[in-house]
Formats: C-alpha cells, structure tokens, sequence
C-alpha cells in the first residue's frame, strides 16, 4: 500500500492528498473492471435480474448475520448468496418455471426475511449505509480482499470464459461440445453472486446492478465481436468510475451513484454513436 | 468442397458399415414418461427423419442423446453387424436457434473460436482459429460470413454457420433440430445440398426432426413418427401414407403422402428440392435409394 500512496503522492491532483481517496481509487480500479468482465456474462446469460435479486437479497443475509450475533455481516451475506444462488440454479434446472419467475420469487421472499428481521424494534435506519454504500471508508485489508477476488474472477475468465460463452448461447449446443453446462454456469453464478455481495457495502444495494449490466450495456452497443465487447466493457467501466469517483469528491456526493450516472452516460453516448 | 484428409473421423477409421442403435431408449421427466421404448437403428451415411407432434418429445430424444438430460436405455455406435462396438461417438447437434438479441456482439468467429479453441475468447482469437473456422464454413457454402455478427445473419445463413460448427471436429452422428424452420427457399436448398454432400463424402448418420412433410419425404431415407414412443417407422412413403400419420397431421399429411411418391418432382414448382433428391439418392450408400417403390 505504501508504494501505491508514493505513487499518488507524485501526481498533482488535490483530491489525493487524503489517503481514504487513495484508498476509494485503487478500489474503484479494481472493481469497475471485475464488474464490467461479470456484466458482460450476465447480460449475454440474460441473469440481470438475477444479479439485481443477489444484491436485495444482501440485506437478508445482514440480517442473518445480526441474529448470529457478527458485528461485520459480510461472511453471513456471502454465505447467504451462496445458499440463495444454489437454490436459483437447482429451481433452473428442475423447475419448469422459467428463470425470471424463479428469480422474482426467490427475491420476494428473501427481501420479505431479511426487512422483517432488521426492522424488529425498528432499528432498520443504522442498515441504510448499505442502500447507498460508502466507498471512502474501505481500508487497505478490505481492498486485498478484492484483490483476490479479482484474481478468483481472472481465473474463471480463463479456464470457463468459452464455456460459458457457448452455454449461454444454446445449453444443448455446449453440451453436444463436451461441455458440463450445469456446474459451469453455477460457478459463474457464485461468482456473480460473491462479487455483488462483497461490494455492496461500497457501491450500495440500490445502484450496484447498475454499475455491473450499465458497461457491458454501453459495449454492445459499439463492439462487433466478443473480443471488443469484453475490452470495452472494462474501459467504460473504469472511465465511469475514475470520472464517478472524482465527481464525487467535488461534487460531496455518494460515490456509487456519481459512477452509475458516468455509466449510463457512456450508455447514452454508445446509443448515440452505435454502429449498424 | 474440404478434401477428405480434412476428415477427422472421431471413433472408426474407416467406415465398412457402420451403425447407431438407440436400444429401449427413455426418458422421464419428473413424473412425466417423455419416452419410452424407442428402439431405433440408423446406418452411416442415412438420414433418418423424426415427425410427430409437439411435445412428443423429439427434442428431449436429441436432448436424451447429447447427454443433456438423463435416460434409459442405451445409445450403441457398432459394427453393422453388430458384433464389434466402436466406443462412444462424436455427436454433432446443429440448435433450432441461439438466444441472440439484436445488439449481441457475437461474430462466426466468436462462435466457432469459443468452441474449438482452448484460449479465451477475450483474449482474441489466432490465426489458426481463423483457419479452421474458415474451412468448416466453405463445407456449408458460409465462408463468406465469417465476420459478420450472428444477429445480422439471415435464418438461412445461420443454420449454415451453425452445421458448419458441428462439423469440427467430424461427428459420427449428427443431429438436426427443425434446421430449417423459418428459412426461405433458397436457404433450404443450399442446406440439404450440404448435408447431401456430408453423407456421401463423410458417411455421417443424420437424424433429422422436421414438420415439412414434403420436404422430410424428399431428403429422408427413413422416417419416424415419433409420439412419445415410436408409432411408425420406415420408408418415407409408407410411413407418410399410414393411417396413424394421417391421423396426426390432418389432411395435409394426407396429401403430402398420395404426392409425396418422392420421384413426381416435375409436379413440384421447386426445382430446388428435385435438385436436392437427386443428390441424395446419390449419396445414399445403404442401398435403400428413397426413390423406389416401399415394399
């Protein structure tokens, strides 16, 4: 971490005079391209509402991890997306439901507990930093945990990316390829959901869908295959978060939502430009 | 056209009359029989035919086949004679269709690297990829669209793009889902002349499932009604004229049977087809050209 504030400390830009901005920036550098890599997947996987429901369905798991008695819920949230998304993708492949209305009621009821249990004594207003998130308050052994989350994504990128790639496109196509469709799609899966819930709490439950479907969305519009759909996702998702972040520092705003507006800009701009 | 070294025949290296046996094959759904009984025998370079009604469970049997879903029963690849197994073939399968919207960033390329190569796709694709992609496509006259985006590809042009797929590496059997439904003339034609062509030259066995009649009575060497289990199977004239066919598809069955005596092609306005039949009854190496009369 110290070469990273050495690093900053050369460039003239006030805003990283503070170390709590260094901070949010090297998160932001490592998150808005990990979400833009899983957008991408999950809009070709048509999952966005799924990945919506993970995040909603966060707060159940803050819950649960209250009732344990965990002063930092995360493990029980991820815990609890783990278990939400096995069961999405058992319903998927055994219910003849189709995937959206599997999803809504899965996230009807898991929202339903978790409201439930904060609200008990109405004590529901301490939760809402996770409605909106706060990136400037992550400390150096939270960014390492993202760091490896990073890692743990790059490398499902590269042993299951075409895998999955096929599977989205025709599940009998990529099993008559050799392809196990089930397992892969429920590790990708666990990766969207781990990813999404280990965020949440600096991007915030009520934009961070938004900043993982809002680049990929911005590179379909420009990308003429898979290889610029992939790069320009990372570029607009870090664009908008290095723009988010800053905008946010000026401007005294939440930052998530500051990146989700640079975000649906990008969107509008690839709308405007977008190739036939 | 691929020359024949380009022929990587997965299990046998040579075919000296070759066949597939789905053995009291089933499949059970829950609670519900999708299948049951089929026992069905199809040689190397025949096209067997799969008519029936929806949901008689002609996907779930190419589903059940792929190992998608789980069933009874076995599916054999053996000798003709049956004494020598040759293991466990190479299933081609060419979809009904790919979930594509309109702004899907998915090129030919995209397709066939992600399929055939171990690099991800992210990464780019090489060379070599482009290569083979190239010349799987020239086999079904797609060449061309290399690097266009799969959504902007016409019903026709895809189906094309999507046989060429399963055509690397060289399926033992190859399975066609309603292929080409929702393609317009010329695009049928051009896809039978190839799938003509892959069994006269690879000595493929290609089921087929389709709801044109008249077209399955042109290009099949057999065909199979299929309702949960096999109620008809045989020449395409004397399964398309028994009663039970005719029952199920109405009346247009019933015509497609009394016309359907495959050679009156003169009758038919579509010269495309006739040109597909000859091709086919050439290709047919089992003897059983679908031209002569039914016994």
């Amino acid at each position: 971490m110290s070469y990273w504030y050495e690093l900053l400390n050369q460039l003239p830009l006030d805003f990283l005079q503070f170390d709590f901005m260094k901070n949010a920036l090297l998160s932001v550098i490592l998150v808005t391209p990990l979400f833009a890599l899983l957008g991408c997947m999950v809009i070709n996987n048509q999952l966005t509402f799924f990945s919506d429901a993970i995040g909603h369905s966060a707060l159940t798991g803050i819950a649960i991890g209250t009732l344990c008695g965990l002063t930092d819920p995360l493990w029980a949230m991820a815990l609890f997306a783990c278990v939400l998304t096995l069961v999405v993708c058992l319903l998927r492949q055994y219910s003849s439901a189709s995937t959206d209305t599997i999803v809504g009621l899965v996230m009807a009821f898991a929202v339903a507990l978790g409201v439930v249990i904060l609200s008990r004594g109405g004590g529901f207003i301490k939760y809402s930093r996770y409605l909106i998130g706060d990136i400037l308050t992550i400390t150096p052994g939270e960014i390492f945990r993202l760091c490896v989350l990073l890692a743990l994504v790059l490398l499902l990128w590269l042993t299951l990316y075409n895998q999955l790639f096929l599977a989205s496109m025709n599940r009998s196509l990529a099993r008559s390829r050799g392809i196990n469709v089930w397992p892969v799609e429920l590790v990708f899966s666990m990766a969207v959901a781990l990813t999404v819930t280990l965020s949440i709490q600096w991007v915030g439950l009520l934009v961070i869908n938004s900043m993982l479907i809002l680049p990929a969305a911005a590179a379909r519009n420009m990308a003429r295959n898979a290889v610029q759909y992939t790069w320009f996702a990372v570029l607009f998702g870090l664009l908008s978060g290095l723009a988010g972040l800053v905008s946010s520092y000026y401007w005294d705003t939440a930052a998530g939502a500051t990146i989700v507006l640079y975000a649906m800009a990008c969107y509008l701009v690839s709308l405007i430009l977008r190739r036939s | 056209m691929a020359a024949p070294e380009n022929n990587a025949k997965s299990v046998r290296k040579d075919c000296t009359g070759c066949c597939t046996r789905l053995a009291d094959f089933g499949v059970k759904l829950g609670d519900a029989q999708i299948l049951s009984g089929i026992n069905l025998h199809s040689h190397c370079g025949e096209l067997t035919a799969i008519i029936g009604p929806n949901g008689g469970g002609k996907t779930t049997l190419f589903r059940a086949m792929l190992g998608e879903v789980p069933h009874a029963g076995e599916l054999l690849f053996t000798h003709a004679d049956g004494a020598k197994a040759f293991g466990v073939p190479r299933i081609g399968y060419v979809p009904q269709k790919l979930e594509l919207d309109r702004t899907s960033p998915i090129s030919v390329l995209d397709l066939f690297a992600a399929a055939i190569s171990r690099r991800p796709l992210w990464l780019g694709r090489g060379l070599r990829i482009r290569n083979e992609a190239r010349k799987a496509l020239s086999m079904a006259e797609a060449e061309q669209l290399l690097e266009n985006k799969l959504a902007h590809l016409s019903c026709g042009q895809l189906q094309r793009v999507l046989l060429a797929l399963a055509l690397v590496p060289m399926p033992d059997i190859l399975l066609l889902d309603e292929p080409v439904a929702g393609v317009d003339r010329a695009g049928i034609a051009m896809f039978y002349r190839t799938v003509s062509r892959l069994r006269r030259d690879y000595d493929i066995s290609i089921l087929l499932i389709s709801h044109d009649l008249s077209e399955v009575a042109l290009v099949a060497d057999r065909i199979v009604f299929l309702n949960h289990t096999i109620l008809a199977n045989g020449m395409p004239q004397e399964v398309l004229s028994s009663a039970c066919v005719r029952e199920a598809f109405g009346m247009d069955a019933f015509l497609a049977a009394k016309e359907a005596p495959v050679p009156r092609t003169e009758d038919r306005t579509n010269h495309h087809l006739a040109a597909i039949l000859h091709v086919s009854g050439e290709a047919c190496k089992c003897g059983k050209k679908h031209g002569g009369n039914a016994e």
